[in-house]
């Protein structure tokens, strides 16, 4: 649970659907977006938003891309046939942004706002460490470049207000007269709709006004998640998409799945399919460390997995967890045989033994396999009940004929990964 | 004294948050193992209980926690307690802690819960700055003073704690993000060195109630401690601090620092870590940039986590060479703290004999189970009524027209009308204005000898009776010269042509599915001579269903002669009748309240008055 960023679309619906009241009414914020996604019938759309056939429109999708202008991911000017032409072309058809590959599943269009691009402003309302960041700057857009260096800002420590006169006073020096009043309201308003919905982190850039209200052209956004409980009925019925690429392949998506059936905690990536090193670790911190330690000691390209268990799982997720796991890594065969790490600290309250119950009978039950693919297995544990598990480990590997070796505290948790990669001890 | 930079010492007292029993007991075992005089809970607060107290071990004996529903009054009874360790849950940990942060006695306030609203986080460090107070956490296991004082449920195990020399101070104090890693730092500096003076866990949230730097100092004032070690994290900027003070000899201390994170590269998409706040915003925030901006500034940084080990071990060797550190040796004899029963138990190491047996079910796996069938199976296998009752009362299945028949037999005995004993007693007790139980109990006390319970007896006297192979004709003189009445036989109005359907359906049944009927056929015969005596001497419901279950246990191959005969013996067959006649109480019970009867009293021209 952290901060997770929301889609424009669920941004800009909470603000023009809020703001209003955040402003005292002054500001009124445009209310024109719709959203599409794999489900939605282009053809019925105009009849539900008659406004679609009438005005020149903007098209982009709507999945926490950045930079969609540079990577020619927005369409602009455009009336709806070719928008809806636009779309399908793209729906539900994997892309390549900078590095990352991702399938382009959600879009979003508004009305195209015909405007110089001198009327583009940039606010972004932040958390940072002992309360809010507003920063500002005059200009917006796609070129507005370091604004980290150049906008004004205004710090609002923790439990303070702040008037829309002191907005103008620190942060529109530059803006013209005739906007400063309105744009002071809105920011005023902005920054108790962020405050009162639990966002992290707002960037507008860039907004114009137009006829008194404000349109803001590009947004994005974080929530902090576990403000749930205070905030969920206005945030509406949104939901947090994954990061642009992070797709779920069918295990990590049913590793999702077994994790929301547990009060445990159990998570599992896949980096690279045909890697050598498969882990298998318990705890959120230790998972890191060992991730860590394969990458510095320059295995990093043969690691194949993250994942963790936690939270003292019962034997039969443990079980689905490391059967998850043992499978994937006896798919492709490799010449050079295969390693996994069966590794964690020292458990504060979890049973190692009953844990380890559970990857006992998934290895049990992958032994064939296991040998096939010429598995090496090293075990590193502490805990409650340690000595009865790595007893277990140590037993299955000579009941399975299958090299098993184990260390308990008094190897350094890491040990296993040098000793594993490296031979040394 | 308590200077400055001491947060605990051996007699740092707190009050707990939350209803946390194990945690108290956890406290106190290290309070035990540290040698205290005084425990260092001075009372829990339950918010959804009352006042009273709650028994914990100290050592071998026991003592009384008082326990308070309000923690204003908590406070103000125990002021010597500066510490409060809120277990308050992430709803409600903001409200507890914003009110306790104005407690003049409370000074340091450890906040256990993950997933506080940040905005929440934020505020109360901001009240806790103002008020100059001292904040551990949110979202961590809290941390410890070796031999001195531990948050709720840090340091694990107490065998772990003593493994890793908690109980006494060492020389060594470390910061970490990790809640989860602390206790294997306390196992790694422990190892490698002569072991923690303090750990502090701040929590994994991205705004922690204290920082890194925080800790940082109060450990380099403090000339207890020797050497520093930290355990960042990828995420925040929290670690920049600290090689700001490094950079200005704020911190001289050797500090052995570690930032995990480090394979956060290997990843294309963004991944968010365990902890809410270990996401990189930039370069900068990575755990590489962060090592190696540490290593610039003088820290002591392994080349990975794997070294992490061996930098503390040098560390401390050169600092025992240049005396700073006096090595100590630690007492052959370590603390002893009585392990838990329960405890021991699950390790195997004592045994305790038992006080009762039992073999019907057994409630205490995942699942529960009726004899060694999981109750999914039980409708899995589509048991039914009669294959509970065969599994719970003779411990085995048997086949499905054997279950069939003791469902058969229940329908058959479950009412009587409202005229018979048992029916007439629970009425009674109903309109008397007793409970269910009670009315329905009223009505069961009736079953005995002469009312329903000619099942066993029936079953018993013409089992005796075949068993010894006496013919039909010998019984009957047998019992008539005993001057005994045969169980089972005797219907009030019925007779040989004017049947009983009961007990027609409970013949036919046992004719149609039974391997064979001998007791039944025997009975036939009795009933024979008997009616030839007088015509309503006929086999009745009782005996009929008795004799059959007889013959049913005899010839269905799942018992032996002496298991079926033992059944019998004791009794099992009345069951039957209590249990099947149970739902016909239950409805005279229901049916007298249904109808609002009022209190009965018999009618004085029904009693015939004696002189």
């Amino acid at each position: 649970m952290a901060q997770r960023a929301i889609r424009e679309y669920d941004g800009k619906k909470m603000m023009s659907d809020l703001m209003g009241g955040y402003c005292g009414g002054k500001v009124a914020v445009s209310g024109k977006f719709v959203k599409v996604n794999s489900e939605t019938d282009l053809k019925k759309l105009t009849k539900k938003y008659p406004w679609l056939a009438k005005e020149k429109l903007v098209a982009k999708p709507d999945q926490l891309i950045k930079r969609r202008g540079k990577s020619k991911l927005i369409l602009l000017n455009a009336p709806f046939k070719e928008v809806a032409a636009w779309i399908n072309q793209r729906m539900n058809k994997e892309i390549k942004v900078q590095e990352v590959k991702g399938k382009l599943d959600n879009f979003i269009i508004e009305p195209f706002l015909p405007h110089d691009e001198s009327e583009e402003q940039y606010v972004c309302v932040q958390s940072v460490v002992g309360g809010d960041e507003i920063l500002f700057y005059h200009q917006g857009g796609v070129n507005v470049g370091d604004v980290d260096a150049k906008a004004e800002r205004l710090f609002i420590p923790m439990g303070e207000k702040i008037a829309s006169d002191e907005i103008e006073k620190k942060l529109l020096k530059n803006v013209p007269e005739n906007l400063k009043k309105i744009i002071a309201s809105f920011i005023s308003g902005l920054f108790g709709f962020y405050v009162d919905l639990n966002y992290a982190y707002i960037e507008i850039n860039p907004f114009v006004i137009k006829d008194g209200k404000v349109c803001p052209l590009d947004m994005a956004a974080k929530i902090d998640d576990t403000g749930e409980f205070e905030s969920a009925v206005k945030w509406g019925n949104i939901d947090f998409p994954p990061p642009f690429g992070r797709t779920l392949g069918k295990e990590e998506a049913f590793i999702k799945d077994l994790d929301s059936k547990t009060g445990a905690s159990l998570k599992l990536t896949v980096l690279n399919p045909e890697g050598k090193v498969w882990t298998l670790v318990a705890g959120g911190g230790a998972s890191v460390i060992y991730a860590d330690t394969i990458s510095d000691l320059g295995y990093g390209a043969e690691l194949a997995n993250y994942g963790e268990y936690s939270g003292n799982p019962d034997a039969e997720f443990t079980y689905l967890y490391a059967k998850t796991v043992l499978d994937l890594m006896t798919r492709k065969k490799s010449s050079k045989g295969k390693i996994l790490i069966i590794g964690g600290g020292i458990a504060n309250f979890t049973d190692v033994a009953k844990t380890f119950k559970g990857i006992i009978k998934a290895i049990r039950e992958y032994t064939p396999k296991l040998k096939a693919h010429k598995v090496k297995i090293y075990v590193r544990r502490g805990g409650p009940n340690y000595q009865e598990g790595l007893d277990a480990m140590k037993n299955l590997g000579e009941e399975i004929n299958l090299p098993i070796e184990v260390y308990g505290p008094q190897s350094h948790m890491t040990r296993i990964v040098s000793i594993a990669l490296k031979g040394k001890k | 004294m308590k200077k400055w930079y001491d947060l605990f010492d051996r007699d740092t007292k707190a009050l707990i948050y939350g209803m946390q029993i194990k945690a108290v007991q956890r406290m106190l075992d290290f309070d035990y193992a540290c040698g205290r005089k005084t425990p260092s809970v001075a009372a829990i607060i339950n918010p959804s209980g009352s006042n009273g107290f709650s028994k914990v071990f100290f050592g071998k004996g026991e003592i009384l926690v008082p326990v308070y529903k309000n923690l204003n009054e908590a406070a103000k009874k125990h002021s010597d307690a500066d510490v409060l360790i809120n277990f308050a849950s992430f709803r409600s940990a903001y409200r507890v802690t914003m009110d306790a942060l104005k407690i003049k006695s409370l000074g340091t306030f450890a906040i256990i819960a993950e997933g506080i609203p940040e905005r929440r986080t934020k505020e109360i460090i901001a009240e806790a700055k103002k008020l100059k107070k001292n904040i551990i956490g949110p979202a961590t296991v809290g941390g410890l003073k070796a031999g001195a004082f531990k948050i709720g449920n840090a340091g694990g195990m107490i065998d772990n704690i003593i493994e890793s020399k908690l109980h006494r101070p060492g020389s060594v104090a470390y910061v970490s993000k990790s809640g989860g890693m602390s206790n294997e730092l306390n196992n790694i500096i422990g190892r490698n060195s002569d072991g923690v003076y303090e750990g502090v866990a701040i929590g994994g949230d991205r705004y922690p109630g204290s920082d890194f730097m925080d800790h940082l100092v109060r450990y380099e004032a403090n000339p207890e401690v020797k050497m520093l070690v930290l355990l960042g994290e990828v995420g925040g900027s929290d670690e920049y601090e600290i090689v700001k003070a490094l950079k200005e000899k704020k911190i001289k201390k050797p500090l052995v620092a570690w930032c995990i994170g480090t394979c956060a590269k290997m990843f294309k998409a963004e991944v968010q870590f365990g902890h809410a706040g270990a996401l990189a915003k930039g370069e900068a925030e990575t755990a590489s940039a962060k090592n190696a901006a540490l290593k610039k500034a003088g820290a002591i940084v392994p080349v990975s986590f794997d070294d992490f080990d061996k930098k503390i071990n040098e560390t401390y060797k050169k600092l025992v060479k240049k005396g700073i550190i006096k090595e100590r040796k630690d007492p052959e004899k370590k603390p002893v703290i009585p392990m838990d029963y329960a405890w021991a138990v699950k390790m195997g190491l004592i045994r305790k004999e038992t006080g009762m047996v039992s073999s019907i079910s057994d409630e205490r796996g995942e699942e529960l189970k009726y004899g060694d069938i999981l109750i999914s199976d039980v409708f899995k296998k589509n048991l039914g009524l009669g294959g509970v009752i065969s599994q719970l009362w003779f411990g085995r299945q048997m086949q499905d027209y054997a279950h069939k028949f003791i469902e058969t037999t229940l329908i058959i005995v479950a009412e009587h009308g409202p005229a018979v004993s048992g029916a007439h007693n629970t009425i009674v007790a109903a309109r008397a204005g007793k409970d269910l139980i009670s009315s329905l109990v009223s009505g069961l006390l009736t079953i005995g000898p002469r009312f329903g319970g000619a099942i066993d007896g029936a079953a018993q006297m013409f089992y005796s009776a075949y068993k010894r192979g006496l013919t039909p004709h010998q019984f009957v003189d047998e019992m008539k010269k005993k001057e005994i009445n045969i169980q089972g036989i005797g219907h009030k109005i019925k007779s040989l042509e004017n049947p009983d359907m009961r007990v027609v359906i409970v013949k036919k049944y046992a004719k149609k599915h039974f391997k064979k009927t001998p007791l039944l056929d025997y009975a036939l015969k009795v009933e024979q001579i008997t009616t030839k005596k007088r015509s309503n001497l006929i086999l009745n419901v009782d005996g009929c269903i008795g004799i059959c279950f007889a013959d049913l246990l005899f010839t269905c191959g799942k018992f032996s002669k002496e298991e079926a005969e033992k059944y019998i013996d004791m009794g099992a067959l009345n069951g039957l009748f209590v249990l099947g006649r149970s739902i016909g109480l239950i409805g005279h019970f229901l049916d007298q309240k249904q109808l609002k009867q009022g209190l009965y009293r018999h009618a004085w021209d029904d009693i015939c008055y004696l002189k």
